[in-house]
């Protein structure tokens, strides 16, 4: 262990860390007290927390018997007398039955039945899926599309290389529905998709904002090359050739929105995208 | 003495002297690396204090509200309970932001000293019989430390954990044949479901901590039954364990380590801004910003969601989502693979026996690099899930890194495995130990299906009839 005269240094080491620690939890309370502030809170906490650790430490290591010492081991495994024993004990007792196998079989019938009717609440957790992965409020056709304060687009009012984000009018909080139009450049070799011919107006084209990989926004248009960008796991969609993947993880085109134009002269969608939209799901194809 | 009273009367009711004194006597081998999984203890004892306070003044709850509160840059804006209250904690509740943050440092902390205590353990082969049950509870640990990470900072509702939970949606939707059926059941209905905050918090403050206070009982229960491994050297056997007795010193620096882990939590949580929420706004579905990752433990998930190429497939007629194979099939085979490694080592071995003494990384070339192999092919998928901050912060294209990291989550493995299995056969030699008998991949199979005792088919030589 130590010797007397470090002795009497590391312990008064150790008061001194035990001390500061009490200054700083004092300091604390005022922090608090004066209306907290989270870098002084944090900092005298450290400082609290830390001179108690110090000081115990200190104390362990001078004050405390050290030294190694060698414990035996025992044997886990019981021996077989004892499992014997054991057996002797668990099947004691027992009447003999007519038939212990019909008592077993209707018993474990019993719980069965009983596990399998608790599992039926959980029915309760959430709708039935399907229908609703598959279609969007566009479904009913001749949706007016609007931005997000509920507006609707004229097609002039998109600028070349404009992108805006658009939902079905009233489901502008609908998580399923955001969808991007882009206004192509004129000088940009639009192929649209077969059947797909009047599904633009002015050289404006809609995309589900969805990425086809795990539904994240697709945010980030390179007006240039006439990519789409997601920000999550950077799958790259061609705006000029249907929304197909160029890059990254996903492997479908982005859902396309037939467009069309109202009476009033605004921008609507004739029928639903032109598949369901976002991460795929095993029977979407069906 | 008073204590001494207090201890009598106890034992006279109960009979706890006897058990009391094993315990006090419990010996701990001294070596550093066995201390990892004591910071991971008190990680989760700091987890559960700050946690507390903050369920105090949390409301998780997907209504809608509109902010009034002291941090002018979202006066007015529409958001929900959870955030407003999430923001609340920051900047209204004295002290609040300081227990928040501590929270989520104390978290990553966690995860960190789970995952450093799992590499010591399987570097050191301590998870060899009699250990396997308490490895098994150890990989359930870890299990449930990850995923209550994810729920807790996806309860906060703010743009980047909705796009978390987003991200989490679509990967359980990607499940064949039950995916529509679980996402619907768990999120109550269609992303973002109306009633997920409010389950994840259920989650998240009651049954996996409850599943992680059962569970780690039991791991240190089975320890002092089992008692500590140790590395071999002058006076330790396979029939004693030589260190230091719990009483009382080791008690004592053991809770002076608690307090000097909990200096660290404060500090980093008083001083280091971690999850600046009011930076990120409220969730709004429509929208997500670049540089969305997740905390570091699940960065491997991300990276290999977008390491993976853009394949889709299908089984029989039915469509096999992208991300089921980095999502599902890879994080389960992750989780299986570590699970029954016990059994498999000891199966390719033919090594049944009792060990007590923990190897040396070097003693064992084909563990240690098979270990070293799967960390780079990790750390890999880990550093894929920055590959857009990588583009930016060093002004490449993100094309080209993306293809980089294709390419070196195959090769670094090898590279890094064969590194590791060369050192180890190079220091093994220096040091004159003598190392596990070689083990070739011809034999694995035949092991795997006879176990050890049959030995690999020979070359079939064409039977003369």
């Amino acid at each position: 262990m130590t010797q007397p005269a470090e002795g009497e240094r590391v312990e008064r080491a150790a008061a001194l860390c035990f001390f500061v620690a009490m200054l700083a939890a004092i300091g604390l309370a005022i922090t608090y007290w004066r209306g907290g502030d989270a870098q002084f809170e944090g900092v005298l906490l450290a400082v609290v927390t830390g001179g108690i650790g110090v000081g115990i430490v200190l104390w362990a290591k001078h004050f405390m018997p050290g030294g190694e010492v060698a414990e035996e081991r025992e044997t886990l495994a019981s021996t077989d007398e004892e499992v014997a024993a054991f057996t002797e004990d668990f099947e004691a007792g027992e009447t003999p039955l007519r038939s212990r196998r019909l008592l077993l079989t209707s018993a474990a019938g019993a719980l069965t039945a009983f596990g399998a009717a608790l599992l039926f609440p959980l029915r309760s957790l959430g709708p039935r899926p399907g229908g609703g992965l598959k279609r969007t409020a566009y479904a009913p056709g001749n949706v007016r599309v609007v931005q997000a304060d509920g507006s609707p687009v004229r097609p002039s009012e998109l600028p070349a290389d404009g992108v805006v984000t658009v939902w079905p009018e009233d489901h502008t909080h609908d998580a399923d529905a955001p969808t991007l139009l882009i206004r192509t450049r004129d000088s940009q070799d639009f192929t649209p998709r077969s059947g797909r011919g009047d599904w633009t107006v002015e050289g404006i084209v809609a995309y589900s904002k969805l990425c086809t990989h795990v539904g994240c926004p697709v945010g980030l248009y390179q007006a240039e090359e006439g990519l789409l960008l997601c920000p999550c796991h950077q799958s790259t969609f061609d705006v000029l050739d249907g929304a197909r993947p160029v890059f990254g993880p996903a492997a479908r085109s982005l859902p396309q929105l037939p467009l069309g134009v109202d009476d009033d002269g605004y921008l609507i969608a004739t029928d639903d995208f032109s598949g369901p939209v976002g991460p795929g799901f095993w029977d979407r194809g069906r | 003495m008073l204590s001494r009273r207090l201890a009598r009367w106890v034992d006279d009711r109960l009979g706890t002297a006897q058990f009391a004194r094993t315990v006090l006597n419990k010996v701990f081998p001294d070596h550093w690396s066995f201390m990892i999984g004591e910071l991971a203890l008190y990680c989760f004892v700091i987890l559960v204090l700050t946690g507390v306070y903050l369920t105090f003044f949390f409301d998780p709850s997907a209504n809608e509200t509109v902010y009034r509160g002291s941090y002018e840059a979202l006066q007015g804006v529409e958001m929900t309970e959870a955030y407003r209250s999430g923001l609340e904690l920051s900047f209204d509740v004295r002290a609040g932001l300081v227990m928040r943050q501590m929270h989520h440092w104390a978290a990553l902390l966690f995860l960190a000293s789970i995952v450093v205590h799992l590499g010591r353990v399987f570097f050191t082969g301590a998870f060899r019989r009699p250990r396997e049950l308490n490895w098994m509870i150890g990989v359930t640990l870890l299990v449930l430390a990850m995923f209550n990470g994810f729920a807790g900072y996806s309860l906060l509702d703010d743009q980047l954990s909705g796009t978390g939970l987003r991200i989490a949606y679509s990967i359980a939707l990607s499940i064949p044949l039950v995916g529509t059926w679980v996402t619907s059941l768990l999120f109550g209905g269609e992303f973002p479901g109306p009633d997920i905050i409010e389950r994840l918090y259920v989650i998240h403050i009651l049954l996996i901590p409850a599943a992680i206070a059962g569970l780690l009982t039991a791991h240190l229960a089975i320890l002092v039954r089992q008692k500590h491994t140790q590395f071999p050297g002058p006076g330790r056997s396979e029939d004693n364990v030589v260190g230091t007795r719990l009483w009382p010193t080791y008690a004592a620096k053991a809770l002076g380590l608690f307090f000097l882990v909990a200096a660290v939590v404060s500090f980093l949580g008083g001083v280091f801004q971690i999850n600046p929420i009011w930076i990120y706004g409220p969730f709004d579905p429509a929208e997500v910003s670049s540089a969305s990752q997740p905390d570091w433990y699940m960065g491997w998930l991300d990276g290999a969601l977008r390491i993976m190429p853009g394949w889709e497939t299908r089984a029989f007629g039915y469509e096999v989502p992208n991300p089921f194979f980095p999502g599902v099939l890879m994080a389960g085979l992750t989780f299986t693979a570590l699970y029954a490694w016990p059994l498999l080592e000891a199966r390719v071995t033919g090594d049944h026996a009792v060990h007590h003494l923990a190897d040396r990384p070097r003693q064992r070339p084909v563990r240690t690099a098979l270990g070293v192999a799967c960390l780079a092919f990790y750390l890999v998928c880990f550093l894929g899930g920055a590959s857009d901050v990588l583009a930016q912060t060093f002004g490449l294209s993100v094309n080209a890194i993306l293809w980089t990291f294709r390419v070196a989550v195959v090769v670094a493995p090898l590279v890094a495995g064969w590194v590791a299995y060369r050192l180890c056969k190079e220091l093994s030699a220096r040091d004159g130990v003598p190392t596990a008998s070689r083990v070739t991949w011809r034999q694995i199979p035949g092991r795997l299906r006879h176990g050890v005792g049959a030995e690999p088919e020979p070359d079939a030589e064409p039977a003369e009839s």
